[in-house]
């Protein structure tokens, strides 16, 4: 092992292949958070009065609250008044009707992150809800979705054209004081997307959207809602990655999910967010709460989750199951390269009968890499028969890396099942020797044996998804063996 | 083909092969007999690059390059294959998936493009066939679940299929009942020709009655101290290895 170490330290400092900067002109509130932010960024989104009510009770409670400080991870306190809270591209102000409008720098922009829009226009019939920094600038196939009478659009849309839904739905899921991130989230929220799926209608193709940050030192603060109502089914892909930067960038992300009875909703995200330079430096903290409500009967939520990126991850999508025979899922790949830290996992909250929930996690941590899994299983009272299967697989690669374990389970009510399975292991040198006995370099026997043990995951993202999840975790990983 | 000179081995400071002299010509196959612990599994990994060995002395050549010089995944390039005694589990690695990806590490090494799923599938196909392999066995993990017989086939079949110029065999037969044996020695002879070269490394005479070596060595602490024809191996097996120790000594 220690043979190959000067190459693997050559081959672990590899550049995050994704960091450039865009050079757009910003519209940008200074540094600062008080009741007038809230106002301005209400006012400039110019929001219903109700809305700005929420906002403000959503401060005010955030006022209130401290900094979660249980999760097994390690950084410097971060000044909430040094962050700017909106930030929107320019061209937003008359909103690009078309590719053709939209500026030719973010084009570029994608095109170098090699996912070009004309190309994501043709693909498979994706529709497309870009995300670059604030606003919204992009949405495609919205006329196909309209047919179906599907709603796709960027929250501050949906907030004009169908406010009703809106006020009915938002913080249903994820309440405004639920936690700390998410009553920030709650009171300075940028923008996001807002999807819709009529009484049994199938979503006609696979949602997707890219998130890039791209502000110096601008917080961001996505929602996302989505509802799904009874017998329809969609599932909906969140992909992201952000520029190279000095400065350590907060996102604190809110998605709440609602599924009515007979209601399917597959949520996919594969996240490459800039981890930091070797020493940590500079990557994006990703403090998420997301959270899928098993509403109706017969509903079921599906989280599927790759994660690569960022420098600190604090996220346990979660799913409530309170319809009768709900069935939640998780099934997640974190990996931890260099001094990334992911403290991830999910939670399942059992409260109707018969409900069920499955959880795969795969942890891979390298580099100086820490990763824990954190899991909830609870068994209300009321959850007559409930199920749980927990998997919680680590793989270790080098050894300056860890792996934690946080399992939490507790079962009120006698007739529930609930198994859990747990592994540690490090990517033996048997297995590596095997691999390269019959020809495979040492590089990709690395990722075939990595790529064999996310499989379980893997098979369930969407197609394209699992190609370029899989193309993620070997540049991520490159070299970052022993 | 195959020329070790004077080979000494070492593993954490303790010696293991002390002064190894092996010849093995093109479409020769050579046994390497004897005791538990005389180094015979510590040749077959030196000759594959298995990390963790340090050569304090001597010289390995293959078709007139230093062996010893290239990395595991070279070595193969060049035409060496290893089958285990104890194949490795890969869980959630398809087994032809892993064997499509080490044909064409082989064939990048050597210059030439990527093989052609369709053809790949042929090859793979009749080679299953030739060694009884189930089908079922080519996509599952690679030697997850399988039986010990199992896994030994399926080291022949991969061996079949990346047609190896030196095939190392390290107690293959260890493990085997005997209609397993059988099926796997077929595998073997099926390979032999004038151009490719085995080096068989076994504890009982029983695998030689169905590949028959052309010439029998036997290792004992860490030396070759006697060769002869396929003779040996059965003057091995009705008298054990103790006289030849203490003639030795």
């Amino acid at each position: 092992m220690s043979t190959t170490a000067p190459e693997i330290q050559a081959l672990i400092r590899q550049k995050y292949a994704a960091g450039f900067f865009t050079d757009i002109e910003q519209e940008q509130l200074p540094p600062g958070l008080s009741v007038d932010t809230v106002r301005f960024i209400s006012a400039k989104k110019g929001e219903p009065e109700w809305l700005l009510a929420w906002r403000l009770k959503a401060f005010e409670r955030w006022q209130q609250m401290k900094e979660p400080e249980w999760a097994h991870v390690h950084y410097p306190k971060i000044d909430y008044q040094a962050i700017s809270y909106f930030a929107a591209p320019k061209s937003a102000n008359d909103a690009p009707k078309s590719l053709a409008e939209v500026d030719p720098k973010l084009i570029e922009t994608y095109n170098k992150l090699g996912i070009p829009l004309e190309e994501q226009k043709m693909l498979a019939g994706v529709a497309v809800d870009v995300v670059f920094d604030s606003v919204s600038v992009h949405t495609t196939f919205k006329n196909k979705l309209a047919a179906a009478g599907v709603i796709f659009c960027s929250f501050s849309e949906a907030v004009r054209e169908h406010p009703a839904l809106i006020q009915r739905y938002l913080g249903s899921v994820v309440p405004q004081h639920d936690n700390y991130y998410a009553a920030l989230n709650s009171a300075v929220f940028s923008d996001g997307s807002f999807v819709y799926i009529p009484k049994h209608t199938r979503c006609p193709m696979e949602l997707s959207t890219y998130f890039r940050m791209n502000a110096i030192n601008t917080g961001q603060f996505e929602r996302t809602l989505i509802i799904a109502d009874e017998g329809s089914y969609v599932s909906y892909l969140e992909g992201c990655t952000a520029p190279q930067r000095d400065e350590n960038q907060l996102h604190a992300a809110v998605v709440e999910l609602v599924a009515l009875d007979d209601a399917t909703i597959k949520y996919s995200t594969v996240q490459n967010w800039y981890p930091g330079d070797e020493e940590g430096r500079g990557g994006i903290y990703n403090f998420v709460t997301k959270r899928g409500d098993c509403r109706g009967r017969n509903s079921k939520i599906s989280w599927t989750q790759v994660e690569t990126g960022s420098a600190i991850t604090w996220k346990y999508p979660s799913c409530v199951l309170k319809g009768e025979n709900s069935v939640g899922e998780f099934y997640s790949v974190a990996l931890t390269n260099h001094r990334q830290q992911a403290d991830t996992g999910t939670k399942m909250i059992h409260l109707g009968r018969n409900t069920r929930s499955t959880i795969i996690s795969k942890g891979i941590s390298a580099g100086r890499g820490q990763n824990a899994y954190r899991g909830l299983v609870r068994i209300a009272r009321s959850a007559e028969g409930a199920r749980n299967y927990t998997q919680c697989d680590s793989l270790l690669i080098g050894d300056r890396c860890g792996a934690h374990t946080f399992p939490y389970v507790e079962v009120k009510n006698s007739s529930a099942k609930v198994e859990h399975e747990a592994s540690t292991s490090k990517i033996s040198e048997d297995q590596l020797f095997y691999l390269r006995s019959r020809g495979i370099g040492n590089e990709d026997a690395v990722n075939l044996i990595v790529n064999g043990f996310c499989k379980q995951v893997f098979k369930e993202l969407p197609m394209e998804f699992a190609v370029e999840a899989q193309k993620l975790l070997s540049v991520s990983l490159e070299g970052a063996v022993g | 083909m195959l020329s070790i000179q004077n080979l000494h081995v070492e593993i954490d400071g303790k010696p293991i092969l002390r002064g190894i002299n092996l010849e093995v010509g093109a479409g020769e196959v050579h046994a390497v007999m004897g005791p538990n612990g005389s180094g015979k599994s510590t040749l077959a990994h030196v000759l594959a690059g298995k990390p963790g060995y340090l050569v304090t002395a001597g010289t390995v050549t293959f078709k007139g390059q230093n062996l010893l010089a290239l990395a595991p995944e070279d070595r193969a390039g060049e035409g060496v294959f290893l089958a285990f005694q104890y194949p490795v589990e890969i869980p959630g690695v398809n087994n032809v998936y892993m064997l499509k990806a080490a044909l064409n590490g082989i064939r990048r090494y050597r210059g030439l493009s990527e093989i052609d799923a369709v053809e790949f599938l042929a090859r793979v196909k009749a080679k299953t066939v030739a060694l009884g392999l189930k089908e079922g066995l080519l996509n599952r993990p690679v030697n997850q679940g399988f039986s010990g017989g199992e896994k030994k086939r399926n080291e022949i079949f991969q061996m079949s299929v990346l047609e190896p110029a030196l095939a190392v065999l390290d107690e293959t037969d260890s493990g085997l009942d005997i209609d397993a044996l059988r099926i796997v020695a077929e595998g073997v002879n099926q390979l032999r020709d004038a151009a490719r070269s085995f080096v068989v490394v076994t504890h009982y005479q029983r695998l030689l009655d169905y590949i028959v070596p052309d010439f029998v060595h036997v290792l004992a602490q860490g030396q070759i101290i006697k060769s002869g024809s396929r003779e040996l191996a059965l003057e091995l097996e009705a008298r054990g290895y103790d006289w030849l120790l203490q003639a030795v000594a």
